[in-house]
Order: structure tokens, then C-alpha cells, then sequence
């Protein structure tokens, strides 16, 4: 591949074609949307621009295979597994083993989309060693009796591999439709309002012969949400997970603000913008200083209402505060900073992960400050209420989660 | 709309491309130069995405001035429909013509119809200009800032970028003649779709590594010193690894060197890039941010990496 003697157009013929095959679906594998028509072109983009240098060969297929930026970092990482010069005895032994594939994991901090890709080139395998068809079946009810039991269980029990699959779900999960009308009107050719303007103006086209009606009716927009996330010791397993549902939401609508606060307040709403979630949870992690520290609500709460409130709390903002509320210090600026972030906003909902205990009560003084300024009190340790939440979003469900109840209950007892 | 005289055949091989681009003032990594490659080559649109001021809107005009070819340009923004970008028909022009037919007594109507659907009366909008049949050579169609047009103005793209044809029901299908080499950037402020993707050769625009922007700044500001140019170089790919709302592009950097360089300054010193740091940065809240920082010791690191760029 090295060698400057070859011509400068590749020769279809040859083993180049099967192989640029073979890494196609390992890309495919690894989750890159690439079709027989991508292969196609590939081989004949080879073909056009040579096989002088390495790189050259690695854009040529960077530019067919890779169509979005989040592309890049497993495209990357195959390219350099599969295409790599020495070596290839090793790699035909790891994928011929049998037990490669329930070998040893990649330590957590392997490169974003390495343990994808190392995936995919193992998967490639399968085919050959079994009929496909009997895979699958299996494979498909494994996942379904898995799913039954992880929507009720709790994050903070599952293993490695149950998170995986929960944060699986999480990406597919159906996310809140939520919308507001504004008082902006926008045109709509089923609008309920007289156009003047753009009647008139389009009135011109025809020389004020033809007069064609416009009509125009409120805008409806989703509002924006603002995540304010707790990752101290006893929030942080919550937090990480919930940092998932964060990255599915941003995907899938534009204004989502989130915010981490152990004993400092830290903005990730850009780094969950990332596309891949690997990548972008890398980042988070790296722009947190104070993972599973101590925490500081009424200080944080202050930061935000501070510097952010008035920003990103626009157009009807729903807050989801996502915290155990056991706070240490017992002043009264907690309720002075809840109070305030309660009427900033729209909704202020808090997800306690302690309601997952069945005789919880509001005991703690953190706790019970806090319920007094929240307009609803939802559990957040299971897939189950993570759907709920959405639910709760979409304003269908609100009514089993009126934080006063907690409150009545401690004045009975 | 510049048409020079000199009109080049496209490049044969990658090496060319880097050529071609470089002799119209335009430094080009290897991965840009093969990727533009295969699009002159393949005939397939090009489509770039990359943070705002990394050049890739300057690709497309660079591209038309090397090749000699016409630049059509399209920007996109929301509420752009089919007669802001491909036709219209001119219906004041019409109606007059309706007017004096009736004046002369023309009862015909075929003939009148005729008349007032023909090309005369058609306003052509910048797609339908890129395929114009009479244009010996195809022309650079430049589609910039797609993510900013509805998603519906995509499907139309769709059919448009596979056969380089439209059709105008009054007057049949116009088909370009050499299909126009096509550019699209994005500034990702949406996704664009799978579809049009797959019909693209994408390209991610990326910063300029240091020696690469110092060349940029090299050819670009010649009225820059060597000194003052490493160094801003130096401070500008400092300042992207901070956290910043906007990290400057390879433009604002070009503006600070021309902007120093206008001041006389040789070399940079706090006091000076305090007072400019608008040029670079262009948010508040980033401005604020670096202002609180020890400007002294950012300073004195960039000049501490000046020297070893290349």
C-alpha cells in the first residue's frame, strides 16, 4: 500500500474489492448506515483515486462511508483494526477463537466506539460458524425476557452489561412530545387568522389582479427543558444513567439545557450535544471536577439562579431537578433558591431516586424544604420511571405525583 | 458570478487537487484535497459541515476561480420555496403581454398561451441558471447553509442532485448539458437527511492544525511579520482547547492577524490582545470568561510555542 511503483488508479481485480467488502460490513456491524450502493461507490472511488498512500485510502473511504460527523470516531478505530499493515495473523487468530467473543472486556476507558467496532469485527464471525437464522431467534428472545426484568429493576443494582442494555432502551425510548402555543403566529394554510401582509404581498405577484387569501395561526413549540442533575457519591449511579435519557433528549429536540452539581454547578448542555453517546458522556465527565463528591444544593441552586435562570429559563422552561435533597447545611437559603427556581419556571419537577422505597417519607429537612416549591415529585431509579417521566412531560400523567402528599402524611404521623 | 478566461480542465489525480487549490490561495489538508478529488471525479455533490469560519463556503469560490468556471450561488434560509430557488414566472410582464395581445386583437389562444409561458418570461432562480443546457462548461453550484432551508426544500434537492434535471410543467425538462459541480455546507444547526447524505461525499471541515494555519496566515496576511504570525497562530490554537461558547475559526484568525498588523504591533503583548480580543471572539460571555483568566501567562505560553510550529 506503501509502495510508490503501483499506477495511480487501482486494479479492480485482485483480493482489494472482497476486502473493502469484508470492512463494509464490519462497518455495518459497528452501526455506520452503510448500504450495497456505499460498497459500490467505495470500490470505485478506490479505483479512481489510487492506492499511493495510506491516508489517501483512508479519506477515499472516509469520504463514501462516513455521512455524519459522530461517523468519524468509529470509522477511525475500524480503519485502523481492519486495514492494519503487520500483524494479521494475530487478528485472524482473535477472530477465529471461540472464545474471543466472551473474552475479556476493553477497560471502561477504551476510545469512544472501540468497543463497538471490536464488537462488530467478532460478529462478523458469527455468520460463518452457525446458519444465521437460528442466531437470530435466539438472540431476540434473550433481549425480550432481559427487558421484562430490567424495566422494574433498580439502576443501582445492575451489573455491567444490564446498564448497557438499559441505556440501549433508553436511546430507543418514545421521548416526550410536549408543546406550547406561543403568541407568535406563523403562516399555515389552514390558519384561522386574515394575513394582511402577506396577502397584499403576494397580491403583487398578479399585478392586484388576483387577490388569493393568506391566513396565519399561533406557533406551537416545545419548551425548552432544563435538566439539573445532582452526581454526588449517593446520586452519582442515578445521574449517570440519567445523563443517557439527557443525550436521547438533546438528540431529539433543540432547547435542552443540562446542568451537573456536586459542590459546584458545571453546564454539559454542550458536551451532550455530541452525537455519540460515548463520546459525549467522556465529556461530561471530563468537564465535571466534582464526581460522587459532597453536595451543596442551596449553593448550587444559587449559581444557577444566578448565572442561568434568566437565560435558559425563557418561554415556559420545564425543570427537572434530579436530586436525594439531603442536604447538610439547614439555612434558609435552600427555600429562598427553590422558591426562586419554582417561579422562573413553567414546572419544576423533581425525581427523587429515594422514593423507590416504599415507606418513604418526608423526614429530612432538606427534603421537606424543598417539597413545599415543586410542582410534582416523581421516583427516577428504573426504566419503568424514566417512562413515566415521560409520560409526565407529554402532560398525560401528573396526578399520582403531588409532592403535598408527602407533606399531609408528616402531619398526620 | 466571475468568469475568468482561463478555464481549466479538472484535476487528474490527488496531488493536483492540492495543487490547483493552493495556486488560488486556498491551503488544503490531503484529506480535503482527496475528497474534492473524487467529487470533480465521481460527478457526486460534495457536502462539508464544520464549525462556522473554517472555509467552507471559500472551497466553492476558490474551486469556481482555479477551474475558470462560474460560480452559482444559493444561500438557503427558512421559508426558501421553489420560486426563490429554482423559477418563477414573471406574472406583471404576463399580464401586460395579455394586455397588448388584447389591444392588437390576438384571439389565438394557443398562441397567446405560447407566448406568454415561454422562456422570455421565465425568471430563473440559481438552480435552474446551474443547469442551463447552454453552458458549455458546468458551472460550481454552491447550495450554502442547507440546514437553515425546510426540510421540505431537501426533497426537492433529492431529485435535483440524481439526474440534474427539472421540470417546469409549461415548458418542459431542462437538463443540464454537464452536470454543475455541486458544493453544499452545513452548519449542523440541524441534522440533514439520511437520504441526501447518501447521495454526497461528506467531508467534516475541521480546524487547521498550527503549521497548516500558519501558512494560512502566511499567504493570506502577507503584511503580518513571521513573528507576529506564529504567535497569534500560536494563541488562537491555544485558545480552541479552552472552553469557549465559540472557538474562533480560521477567519477570525486571519481578521486578528490583519487587524495587529494594521496596528503596527510585532508581537503580541496583553494590553494589546485585551483591546482586540472582539476580533476573535465574539460572545460575551467567552470575552469575560478569558478576561478573568491571567492573560499574562496565556500570552507568554503562545510565544512559548510560537517557535516550534512547522
Amino acid at each position: 500500500m506503501n509502495g510508490s511503483r503501483e499506477p495511480a488508479t487501482a486494479d479492480p481485480s485482485g483480493r482489494l474489492s472482497d476486502n473493502i467488502v469484508y470492512f463494509a460490513r464490519v462497518l455495518r456491524h459497528a452501526g455506520l448506515p452503510v448500504g450495497p450502493g456505499a460498497v459500490i461507490d467505495a470500490i470505485g472511488a478506490v479505483e479512481t483515486a489510487g492506492l499511493r498512500r495510506r491516508d489517501d485510502f483512508y479519506w477515499t473511504l472516509h469520504a463514501v462511508f462516513v455521512n455524519k460527523r459522530e461517523h468519524h470516531a468509529v470509522f477511525d478505530e475500524a480503519f485502523s483494526m481492519f486495514w492494519r499493515p503487520r500483524g494479521l495473523i494475530e487478528k485472524m487468530l482473535a477472530m477465529m477463537s471461540p472464545v474471543a467473543p466472551s473474552g475479556p472486556r476493553e477497560p471502561e476507558k477504551a476510545k469512544a466506539g472501540s468497543q463497538r467496532v471490536t464488537d462488530a469485527m467478532f460478529a462478523d464471525q458469527v455468520p460463518e460458524t452457525a446458519p444465521p437464522k437460528p442466531i437470530i431467534e435466539i438472540d431476540a428472545r434473550f433481549t425480550m425476557s432481559e427487558r421484562e426484568i430490567l424495566q422494574g429493576k433498580d439502576f443501582a443494582q445492575m451489573t455491567a452489561d444490564e446498564l448497557a442494555e438499559a441505556k440501549r432502551l433508553i436511546a430507543e425510548m418514545t421521548l416526550p412530545t410536549d408543546a406550547i402555543r406561543t403568541r407568535r403566529l406563523t403562516p399555515a394554510v389552514r390558519g384561522h387568522r386574515f394575513d394582511a401582509r402577506r396577502t397584499l404581498r403576494a397580491s403583487l405577484r398578479t399585478g392586484g389582479d388576483l387577490i388569493a387569501l393568506r391566513f396565519r395561526r399561533r406557533k406551537v413549540v416545545h419548551p425548552p427543558i432544563v435538566a439539573i442533575c445532582d452526581i454526588s457519591g449517593s446520586m452519582s449511579q442515578y445521574s449517570r444513567i440519567f445523563l443517557h435519557f439527557l443525550h436521547a433528549l438533546t438528540e431529539h429536540r433543540r432547547r435542552v439545557s443540562s446542568f451537573l452539581f456536586g459542590t459546584r454547578l458545571t453546564d454539559v448542555s454542550r458536551q451532550l450535544r455530541v452525537k455519540d453517546p460515548d463520546e459525549a458522556l467522556a465529556e461530561c465527565s471530563a468537564a465535571v471536577v466534582d464526581w460522587s463528591g459532597g453536595t451543596r444544593i442551596a449553593s448550587a441552586l444559587h449559581a444557577f439562579n444566578r448565572h442561568w435562570g434568566r437565560r435558559v429559563l425563557g418561554q415556559g422552561a420545564t425543570v427537572l431537578l434530579i436530586t436525594d435533597g439531603l442536604e447538610r447545611e439547614c439555612d434558609a437559603d435552600l427555600a429562598f433558591e427553590m422558591d426562586r427556581l419554582h417561579r422562573s419556571c413553567r414546572k419544576l419537577i423533581w425525581l427523587n431516586p429515594l422514593l423507590r422505597f416504599d415507606q418513604f417519607e418526608a423526614k429530612a429537612w432538606g427534603i421537606r424544604t424543598m417539597l413545599q416549591h415543586v410542582d410534582v415529585l416523581r421516583p427516577i431509579h428504573s426504566l419503568d420511571a424514566m417512562r413515566d417521566l415521560v409520560a409526565a412531560l407529554d402532560g398525560r400523567r401528573d396526578g399520582d405525583a403531588d409532592p403535598k402528599r408527602f407533606l399531609n402524611m408528616g402531619r398526620a404521623a | 458570478m466571475n468568469v475568468s478566461p482561463a478555464a481549466r480542465d479538472l484535476p487528474s489525480s490527488i496531488d493536483a487537487t492540492e495543487e490547483l487549490l493552493r495556486g488560488a490561495r486556498y491551503v488544503a489538508d490531503r484529506s480535503l484535497a482527496t475528497v474534492l478529488y473524487l467529487s470533480l471525479k465521481m460527478g457526486r455533490p460534495l457536502f462539508l459541515e464544520g464549525e462556522a469560519g473554517v472555509g467552507k463556503t471559500e472551497i466553492a469560490k476558490v474551486l469556481a476561480e482555479a477551474l475558470g468556471r462560474r460560480l452559482i450561488r444559493l444561500q438557503c434560509y427558512e421559508g426558501l420555496d421553489v420560486g426563490q430557488a429554482v423559477y418563477e414566472w414573471n406574472y406583471a410582464a404576463q399580464m401586460v403581454e395579455i394586455r397588448l395581445a388584447e389591444a392588437e386583437g390576438v384571439t389565438d389562444r394557443d398562441q397567446l398561451a405560447g407566448d406568454i409561458f415561454s422562456e422570455r418570461f421565465l425568471v430563473k432562480r440559481p438552480l435552474l441558471e446551474a443547469l442551463e443546457p447552454t453552458l458549455t462548461l458546468a458551472p460550481v453550484l454552491l447550495i450554502d447553509e442547507l440546514d437553515r432551508a425546510d426540510e421540505a426544500f431537501e426533497a426537492y434537492l433529492l431529485e435535483l442532485l440524481a439526474d440534474f434535471q427539472i421540470t417546469i410543467p409549461e415548458l418542459g425538462t431542462v437538463r443540464a448539458a454537464s452536470p454543475p459541480l455541486v458544493v453544499i455546507t452545513s452548519n449542523r444547526t440541524r441534522e440533514i437527511h439520511d437520504a441526501l447524505r447518501r447521495r454526497c461525499l461528506y467531508h467534516w471541515v475541521d480546524y487547521p492544525s498550527a503549521a497548516r494555519e500558519l501558512e494560512i496566515v502566511r499567504l493570506k496576511v502577507p503584511g503580518a511579520g513571521d513573528r507576529l504570525g506564529r504567535e497569534v497562530v500560536a494563541f488562537v490554537q491555544a485558545l480552541r482547547g479552552e472552553e469557549l461558547y465559540k472557538a474562533p475559526g480560521v477567519s477570525e484568525t486571519l481578521d486578528w492577524a490583519s487587524a495587529l498588523s494594521e496596528l503596527n504591533v510585532v508581537a503580541l503583548d496583553p494590553e494589546t490582545v485585551s483591546d482586540t480580543l472582539g476580533v476573535l471572539l465574539k460572545y460575551q460571555d467567552d470575552i469575560a470568561r478569558l478576561g478573568t483568566s491571567d492573560m499574562r501567562a496565556l500570552v507568554d505560553e503562545a510565544k512559548a510555542k510560537a517557535g516550534a510550529i512547522e
